[in-house]
C-alpha cells in the first residue's frame, strides 16, 4: 500500500463530534473572533480622542443591528475564553486531566459561559432603558 | 540526548526555550481581571455621551487600567494568532509572512490604542 493511500486518523468526516474537541477548537475560534473584534476597542478609544465626528461614526455604526450583534458576539467570545482559559490554566498545572474531569469542566465552561453573557447584556440593555 | 551546556541553557531545538509559553500564561493571567473590569466599566458607560467618555478614558486609574488592556490584549494575541498560523500554514514562506503581518498589526493596533489613552488623559479633554 502506498502510504498515500493509507487510512488517516482522526478523519474528520466520520470522526464523532465530543464536548472535548468542540471546546478545543471553540478556544481558537473565540481567540480569533477577539483578535479582530479587538481593533473595535481600538476604533473607539481612537474615535474617542478624535472628537465629535468620528465618534458619532462609531457610535452610529454599533447601534445598528450588524453593530449589537458584533458587541454580543465578541462579549460571548470574550467570557467563553476567559472561561476556558481557566481550564486551560488549570490543566497547565497538571490537574484535572482525566476523562471525568475534563467533561465536568467543560460544562462548567459552557454554563459560566452563557450565564456571564446574559448577565452583562440584561444589566447593558437595563441600564440603556433606563 | 542534550549536552550538559545545551540542558543548562534550556532552550529547545526552536532556541527561545519557553518564553512563548510563558508569554501566553502570564498574559492570560492578567488579562483574567482586567477583563472583567473592562466589561463592566463598559457596561457602566452604556448610553454616556462623548463628554462622558473622554472624561472617563482621561482619569488617572482607567486610564491606566486601559493601557493594561491594551498592551496585554495584543501581546497575548500576537503570541495566540502566531500558534494558530504554525499549526494550519505550512508553506514556509506564508507562515513567516502572516505571523510577521499579525506582529506588526497587533503591534500598530496597541501602539494606536496606547496613543488615544494618553492624549485623553494627558490632555484633560481630546
Amino acid at each position: 500500500m502506498r502510504s498515500a493511500d493509507r487510512p488517516l486518523s482522526p478523519h474528520l468526516q466520520i470522526y464523532r463530534w465530543q464536548l472535548t474537541s468542540v471546546l478545543s477548537i471553540l478556544h481558537r475560534a473565540t481567540g480569533i473572533v477577539l483578535s479582530a473584534g479587538t481593533i473595535l476597542l481600538v476604533w473607539w478609544l481612537v474615535a474617542a480622542a478624535s472628537g465629535p465626528e468620528v465618534y458619532e461614526g462609531v457610535e452610529d455604526f454599533l447601534g445598528t443591528w450588524i453593530g449589537l450583534l458584533m458587541l454580543f458576539g465578541w462579549t460571548a467570545s470574550l467570557f467563553y475564553h476567559l472561561c476556558n482559559g481557566i481550564r486551560h490554566l488549570v490543566w497547565d498545572t497538571g490537574h484535572a486531566l482525566d476523562l471525568k474531569s475534563t467533561y465536568l469542566g467543560g460544562w462548567v465552561v459552557v454554563g459560566a459561559t452563557g450565564a456571564l453573557t446574559l448577565i452583562a447584556w440584561i444589566v447593558g440593555i437595563s441600564r440603556w432603558v433606563s | 540526548m542534550r549536552s550538559p551546556l545545551g540542558r543548562a541553557i534550556g532552550y529547545g531545538s526552536a532556541k527561545e526555550g519557553v518564553q512563548h509559553w510563558w508569554g501566553q500564561r502570564i498574559s492570560a493571567i492578567a488579562l483574567m481581571p482586567l477583563c472583567l473590569w473592562f466589561v463592566s466599566a463598559i457596561i457602566g458607560l452604556v448610553g454616556a455621551d462623548l463628554d462622558a467618555v473622554q472624561d472617563w478614558v482621561g482619569r488617572p486609574l482607567p486610564a491606566i487600567l486601559l493601557l493594561l488592556v491594551v498592551i496585554a490584549v495584543f501581546y497575548h494575541a500576537a503570541l495566540g494568532l502566531q500558534v494558530v498560523i504554525e499549526d494550519y500554514v505550512h508553506a514556509e514562506l506564508a507562515k513567516l509572512g502572516l505571523v510577521i503581518v499579525v506582529r506588526l498589526l497587533c503591534f500598530g493596533f496597541a501602539v494606536a490604542g496606547i496613543f488615544a489613552v494618553l492624549s485623553l488623559a494627558l490632555t484633560g479633554s481630546g
